[in-house]
């Protein structure tokens, strides 16, 4: 390829780059700024109770040497209050800064291209790459900038200087990685779908290698599985601590292999094609494409087996490491720092997994929002006016996305409860049995279901603002899990629904807490309902 | 012959964008109905509001007995819809958004669907994604016309089709009418709508601005006559005459347009000045639709 024809292949950039912003300029912005308040909020607030070191100490000790902890969380970077500050943000905001990384990059390439639009720009004066570049350039700037001011709100707050600039670089290699490998990812599938697939894979794959590395002690082998992780490195800058800031490099370096790599995919593949070829269908339709439910059940198995698979290694894991986490001593300050991460009864197993099983239904509630989310999509792309233009009557349609993300969350619960029920039992003494371990992970379903049931009434009432349940999802599980550690108002702490979950394994289920969640979840349905009938759909 | 679609002074209106302003229509059973007019007139959003997808602001509407938003479930037993953008599922297989479409709307003439899929050429087993657009016309198609319905409701159906596969869908269209049902049909193709259609409405900003046969719109439109006359009149008295417009006058040519109530009377006026050569021109099908598109309207005599 020749020098002029290399740019001539970039050749619109900037336009795009400013129509990319205009449409992300809520997006982005207010999820750099939760990224920061994340950061910086939490640190304020471990400071507030541990002023100095050697108020620190004691919560530190044992916490650094429990290999389930940091399997959750990644390395401690060094026995001082600044890294208790920052111990629970690192690896999650490095999770997350890759997380906006990936919705970005797809927003623009794959997202625009299934949609068509990009055909519409492509026939103009818009180069191959000029798309894909725009979209990158975008992410790195969101990824930086959530870097940047994380590291400058944590300076001003009173922590290490040279700690708060690792902090930064801890995130930014996490999300330029990510941004690589999103960048590949859009290119390789065919669909938006496959390419979240592919890239949030990615992360979680690259999440439990860290975790699977973190998990062991520096001398054993296995501890090199976690050079194999972004997350890893992100883990591995130890802020506060080490302070490794070259580890930048090697995200810097999946930056630019994952783009160049999609730039020869691209230069491959047709438009609205993938390198993954499309496979032919049958020529009739199967029992199961008869109904509404049964179409959306269709169109949802690949991503339900997804999930599925996903819990399955996320069970096995949490249940394997049961048995590390009671080598931790019974240590008062560990158990406070505990508590306020997750439970508040019961042993140190107990809560351990109380914290776990409310990740997990976190992650339970993702699957079942992105479910009734589809009524939605479906009503933007112009199949429910397919679908409604035949007897199916609105009820059914909007009842059968609503079931369906209503029941995913329940069958992935009971997937995770009963893997590490099984496994737990083998991995330590002190597990709880199958039964209670089941149950902890089914008595979260009431707070997945409400913010389930917020998609619902979401996308009941309009289309356009059904997205907005991400928003409402990420803080409303922000707020209630780590509010407290961030010192946030209990008010504001009491109006998430994970606030209101029972501490189980330990606790005693308030049924009466439970009752009214799967009430206030039934009642947004129903409003839901009410307004997909009263208005257009089209 | 009773009526199949009534509707009256129908309103609509999006945000500040007044999509249906009072429009009135009426399509008879058993005949199949033309509904022309040009881009953002309001027919997609008419034949929306006739499924009950779209809730009127104001106005009547009633498809085969029923109120389209009251009773939307049992009102689409009775017909299918091909909407004016047609979207596949991008994972499902032609075939298997066929029967998906059937099944929901409970059964299809399965010999039907078998005959309509050879004569379109269909392959049913590409996944929708991999259609081109032609080829997703003709699922949706194949998925309407197979259906054992006595309304069809077409947006654009041969928007995409090459003149092969536009021919194949006239005659399924013949046997439709043959079989008695109903056809609704918008469209941009002029010969399109001239064939197959018994009447048509042309729909301009919101309204209905002319419904009726072809030949109705004919008489309804100017005919251009041309004569070079022995005496020619003034510019002047020939606009004096009754019915006709846009007058030429060079030398002893005379051009003018004369709506078809008043040719005879203006035929009349020119042999009694001497004809020395004379044209007659009725109005072309696009003369006849483009008259009605023009937002002034010029040309249609009311
Ligand atoms: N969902 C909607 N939201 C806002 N405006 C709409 C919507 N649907 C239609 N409109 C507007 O209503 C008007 C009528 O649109 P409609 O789609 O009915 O036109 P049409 O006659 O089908 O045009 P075409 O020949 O281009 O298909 C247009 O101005 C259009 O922009
Ligand atoms: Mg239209």
């Amino acid at each position: 390829m020749s020098e002029v024809a290399r740019l001539r292949g970039l050749t619109g950039t900037g336009e795009l780059l400013r129509l990319a912003w205009r449409r992300d300029r809520v997006l982005v912005p207010v999820s750099v700024a939760g990224l920061v308040v994340l950061a910086v909020g939490s640190a304020r607030a471990t400071l507030a109770v541990y002023p100095d070191d050697a108020a620190a100490a004691g919560a530190l000790a044992d916490l650094v040497a429990n290999p389930a902890v940091v399997a959750l969380y990644g390395p401690l970077g060094s026995q001082t209050a600044d890294a208790l500050a920052v111990f629970k943000t690192v690896l999650m905001g490095a999770l997350l800064t890759s997380v906006l990384a990936v919705v970005v990059v797809r927003r623009h390439t794959r997202s625009e291209e299934d949609e068509g639009r990009l055909e519409l720009l492509g026939a103009g004066v818009v180069g191959r790459q000029a798309p894909l570049a725009a979209a990158l350039v975008l992410a790195v700037g969101a990824v930086l900038a959530a870097s940047a001011l994380a590291g400058a709100g944590l300076a001003a707050v009173g922590l290490d200087p040279r700690g708060s600039l690792a902090f930064g670089v801890s995130w930014a290699t996490a999300g330029l990685a990510g941004t690589g490998v999103a960048a590949l990812a859009v290119q390789v599938a065919s669909t938006t779908r496959g390419a979240g697939g592919l890239a949030f894979g990615a992360l979680g794959a690259g999440y439990l290698l860290r975790a699977a590395g973190d998990a062991v002690p520096v001398t054993s082998a296995a501890h090199a599985l976690g050079w194999l992780s972004p997350l890893g490195w992100a883990g591995r800058v130890e802020p506060y601590g080490a302070d490794r800031v070259a580890l930048l490099l090697p995200g810097v370096a999946v930056l630019v292999a994952g783009a160049v790599a999609a730039v020869a995919v691209l230069a491959r593949r047709d438009l609205g094609g993938g390198l993954l070829p499309a496979r032919r269908g049958p020529r009739r339709a199967g029992a199961l494409l008869s109904g509404p439910l049964g179409l959306v059940v269709r169109l949802a198995t690949g991503t339900v087996t997804g999930w599925v698979l996903g819990l399955l290694v996320a069970g096995a894991v949490v249940g394997s490491l049961l048995g590390s986490v009671g080598d931790l001593t019974e240590n008062r300050e560990v158990q406070r720092v505990l508590e306020q991460l997750g439970g508040s009864a019961g042993g140190v197993e107990d809560i351990y997994l109380a914290t776990e099983t409310k990740f997990a239904g976190f992650a339970a509630a993702v699957a079942g929002i992105g479910l009734v989310l589809r009524l939605a999509a479906a009503e933007r792309s112009g199949l429910a006016e397919a679908v409604l233009a035949t007897p199916t009557a609105r009820g059914r349609w909007y009842g059968a996305h609503v079931a369906a993300g209503v029941v995913l969350p329940a069958l992935l619960m009971a997937v995770l409860g009963s893997v590490v029920g099984v496994v737990g039992p083998r991995s330590s003494d002190a597990a709880p049995g199958f039964g209670p371990t089941l149950g902890a992970a089914l008595a979260v379903l009431p707070a997945v279901w409400v913010l389930v049931a917020v998609g619902a009434v979401l996308a009941g009432s309009s289309a356009r603002l059904a997205p907005a349940t991400w928003g409402v999802a990420l803080v409303a599980f922000v707020v209630g899990e780590l509010g407290p550690t961030m010192g946030l108002p209990s008010g504001l702490v009491d109006a998430s629904p994970f606030a209101h979950l029972s501490q189980l394994p330990g606790g005693t289920f308030a049924a009466l807490e439970a009752a009214v969640l799967v009430a206030l979840a039934a009642a947004l349905v129903g409003a839901g309902a009410v307004a997909y009938r009263r208005r257009d759909v089209a | 012959m009773s009526d199949a679609i009534t509707v009256r002074d129908l309103r609509k209106t999006f945000g500040a964008t007044v999509a249906l302003d009072g429009l009135d229509l009426t399509v008879a059973e058993g005949e199949v109905h033309g509904f022309l007019g040009p881009n953002g007139a309001g027919k997609s959003t008419t034949l929306r509001a006739l499924l009950g997808l779209l809730r009127p602001d104001a106005g009547t509407t009633t498809v085969l007995g029923h109120d389209p938003w009251g009773d939307a479930t049992a009102l689409h037993r009775l017909l299918a819809y091909v909407p004016g953008d047609v979207v596949l599922w991008p994972t499902l297989s032609g075939g298997e958004t066929i029967d998906l479409l059937g099944r929901l709307r409970g059964g299809m003439d399965e010999d039907r669907r078998r005959r309509l899929v050879e004569r379109f050429d269909l392959d049913e087993r590409k996944k929708g994604k991999a259609y081109s657009k032609g080829n997703r016309q003709k699922v949706a198609l194949v998925a309407a016309l197979a259906a054992d319905v006595p309304l069809l409701v077409l947006d654009e159906p041969t928007a995409g089709l090459d003149p092969l596969m536009e021919q194949v869908f006239q005659e399924e269209l013949d046997a439709a009418r043959a079989a008695g049902r109903t056809v609704l049909l918008s469209s941009h193709i002029l010969s399109e709508v001239e064939r197959a259609c018994d009447r048509v409405s042309i729909v301009r900003s919101g309204r209905v601005v002319d419904s009726g046969s072809l030949e109705d719109l004919r008489r309804l439109t100017r005919t251009r006559v041309r004569a070079t006359l022995e005496r020619a009149p003034s510019a002047a008295e020939v606009t004096g005459w009754p019915g006709v417009a846009d007058v030429v006058l060079e030398g002893d040519h005379l051009s003018c347009a004369v709506d078809a109530a008043h040719l005879g009377d203006l035929v009349g006026e020119l042999s009694r000045r001497g004809v020395g050569g004379l044209t007659v021109q009725p109005p072309t099908l696009e003369e006849l639709f483009l008259a009605r598109y023009e937002p002034d309207g010029a040309g249609a005599v009311r």
